[in-house]
């Protein structure tokens, strides 16, 4: 009989420990699955953030490095220039990429670096039990901002691909979400994108994924889905926001 | 003998660095330093490799801490508050085991404090100054000849421990310009090969992991136990110092860095003066010579600590002769440098006194 579906080469043999309705498998196999199809196993590295997804290495079946918070920008940036034979994945999501690590993401940004950032925005931290984010709505309720996020008191939730579409080192930045099987199919084909343009050295890309965190938003998975599609999608507009080719 | 030429301590560090084969370089301005980086920003791109002015000190370490992984020589150089910066990735880079050179030359602290020579940041370079149980291999040079060879050393014990591993000079050490020889960067050929461990290797097809996260239960206590037995071998090992005039002293002075020099200086007045003085110069700071200034308590009732900062250092001293001698302490601070005749003082003072006094003088 003729085998139709497997795992990636590129992802191991593992079953993930993430909570039920979590994103990052979806996000984790996409990339996997990339890496395959470009045959970059042997000289990928991905970068493992802060958070849920700091054993990303026990379920890539490449070389991983463990990052600081907010540093994957900087790490990734040494070791694509370190060895530029090299294909590096900078897995960050939402308080690694635009709070602790702004500025890391933005300079990366800015001298248009040769490495892609898979963005995961799920509106929380996660790992550390359901804190504020930058990119929380306002309104939204979490560990810090219990009564909801109020933008006079806590700021505005920040869309990371609209702050920094317009630095001339930005090659390729999309939006996608993780919520639906259409949305998946595009998210992907916006990291194909992304993985081409850094392959052939145009400068920094980013695929934003949109993702739900059922535990600490409180809901039942389907629930939590249905919340992403009424409420962060309404915020964090999908679609390609830059394309060099296209410009 | 290679050639001798006349050079300004920060260059001698940079060129030090390019002989011994750093490819990747990241750094951020900060007086004192501003010269090594501007060196760097010229020398690494002439040599083809990689120079970058970071956005920020943290973003520095830890471009090193990328280069490092993907097996590349790799350094960086900052002054105090920069350093306060970086000591996240070097905390990260001893935890995940990756090699790197960094060097501080230090100005006066706490806080933004000044831009004139200090040792204050002697405390956070021999303490680990990041958080957890960790150690950096830290020399101590006092003059622009041994900032150049230290340097070639550093990234050699870098690479041998897969450690960092630093130069702590001050602003004196490296703005000064003084002759030296250009030796010849030397490979030890007994350094262990990065090819298992490096990451992005095609030749290493099965997948590596680089990481200072250790949650299961036991793990990391396990894996901070392993380090400490390659900071024991360190300290078994790598202990470096130089003595002077100890055979016949009554009292030793213990100096390091530009406050060595002064001693010095002040051992030679002292001496015409018939004052029976020695002079102790740890050369490593971390590890730091106890056994040998422990030896020194069993020869002198007394030692004078003269140091430019209020005590750090003093403190090891105290530590490393167990209550077996009086140590003394001349200390200055932010900027202040020892004056000869004011050591020569109180070496004097120190001679006279009795009892079990202790003599600072700030």
């Amino acid at each position: 009989m003729e085998k139709v579906f497997t795992k990636p080469e590129a992802m191991k043999p593992e079953q993930t420990l993430y909570c039920p309705g979590c994103g990052h498998g979806t996000a984790h196999r996409m990339v996997a699955e990339l890496v395959d199809e470009f045959g970059l196993r042997e000289r990928a590295i991905g970068i493992a953030p802060v958070g849920c997804s700091v054993f990303a290495d026990r379920y890539w079946n490449f070389d991983v490095i463990s990052a600081a918070h907010g540093r994957a920008p900087a790490v990734a940036t040494g070791m694509k220039r370190g060895n530029p034979d090299s294909f590096v994945i900078c897995y960050q999501g939402d308080g690694d990429l635009a709070a602790i690590g702004t500025a890391e993401t933005i300079h990366a940004a800015n001298r248009g670096e040769h490495f892609v950032t898979i963005f995961v925005n799920n509106a929380i931290y996660g790992m550390t039990g359901g804190q504020m984010a930058p990119t929380t709505l306002c309104g939204q309720r979490s560990q810090t901002c219990q009564l909801g996020r109020d933008p006079d008191i806590m700021g505005h939730p920040i869309r990371v691909c609209e702050l920094v579409r317009d630095l001339p080192g930005v090659a390729y930045l999309a939006r996608g979400a993780v919520d639906s099987p259409k949305n998946v199919i595009q998210t992907k084909k916006h990291m194909k994108k992304a993985f081409q343009t850094a392959i052939d050295g145009k400068g920094w890309s980013l695929v934003e994924v949109v993702s739900p965190c059922p535990t600490n938003w409180g809901m039942a998975p389907q629930k939590a889905l249905q919340w992403l599609r009424e409420n962060l999608l309404e915020h964090y507009e999908l679609g390609v926001f830059r394309d060099c080719e296209a410009e | 003998m290679g050639e001798k030429v006349f050079m300004r301590g920060n260059d001698a560090i940079g060129e030090a660095a390019v002989q011994a084969g750093c490819q990747c370089y990241f750094g951020y301005p900060i007086t004192p330093q501003n010269e090594l980086t501007a060196y760097m920003s010229k020398r690494m791109i002439e040599e083809g490799r990689v120079f970058i002015q970071s956005e920020s000190e943290i973003a520095a370490v830890n471009m090193c801490f990328g280069a490092a992984a993907v097996g590349q020589r790799t350094m960086t150089s900052s002054s105090g508050p920069g350093i306060s910066l970086k000591q996240e990735g070097i905390s990260y880079m001893a935890g995940a085991e990756l090699p790197m050179f960094f060097v501080n030359v230090m100005r006066g602290g706490p806080g933004l404090g000044n831009i004139a020579p200090a040792q204050s940041d002697y405390f956070q370079c021999t303490r680990g100054g990041g958080h957890g149980d960790y150690r950096v291999i830290c020399y101590a040079p006092s003059n622009v000849q041994e900032l150049y060879d230290y340097t070639m050393l550093g990234f050699d014990v870098a690479d041998r421990y897969r450690n960092p591993s630093m130069i702590a000079a001050d602003g004196i050490l490296g703005q000064m310009m003084e002759p030296l020889v250009l030796n010849e960067y030397k490979d030890p050929g007994d350094l262990p090969t990065k090819q298992p461990w490096r990451l992005g290797d095609p030749s290493t097809p099965e997948p590596i992991w680089i990481t200072s996260v250790h949650l299961g239960e036991g793990k990391l206590e396990e894996h901070n136990l392993e380090l400490q037995k390659k900071y024991d071998a360190i300290e078994r090992d790598e202990v470096r110092y130089e003595e002077t005039m100890l055979d016949d002293a009554e009292i030793v002075m213990v100096a390091y860095g530009t406050a060595a020099r002064v001693a010095k200086t002040a051992l030679a007045v002292a001496r015409e003066e018939g004052i029976k003085v020695g002079l102790f110069r740890p050369i490593t700071i971390w590890p730091y010579p106890y056994q040998q200034v422990r030896d020194l308590a069993d020869r002198v009732e007394n030692l004078l600590v003269v140091e430019m900062s209020l005590g750090q250092m003093w403190e090891d001293v105290r530590l490393a002769v167990e209550g077996n001698a009086r140590v003394h302490l001349h200390g200055r601070t932010a900027g202040g440098v020892p004056v000869v005749t004011e050591v020569v003082e109180h070496l004097k003072k120190v001679m006279a006194s009795k009892g079990d006094e202790i003599i600072r003088n700030f």
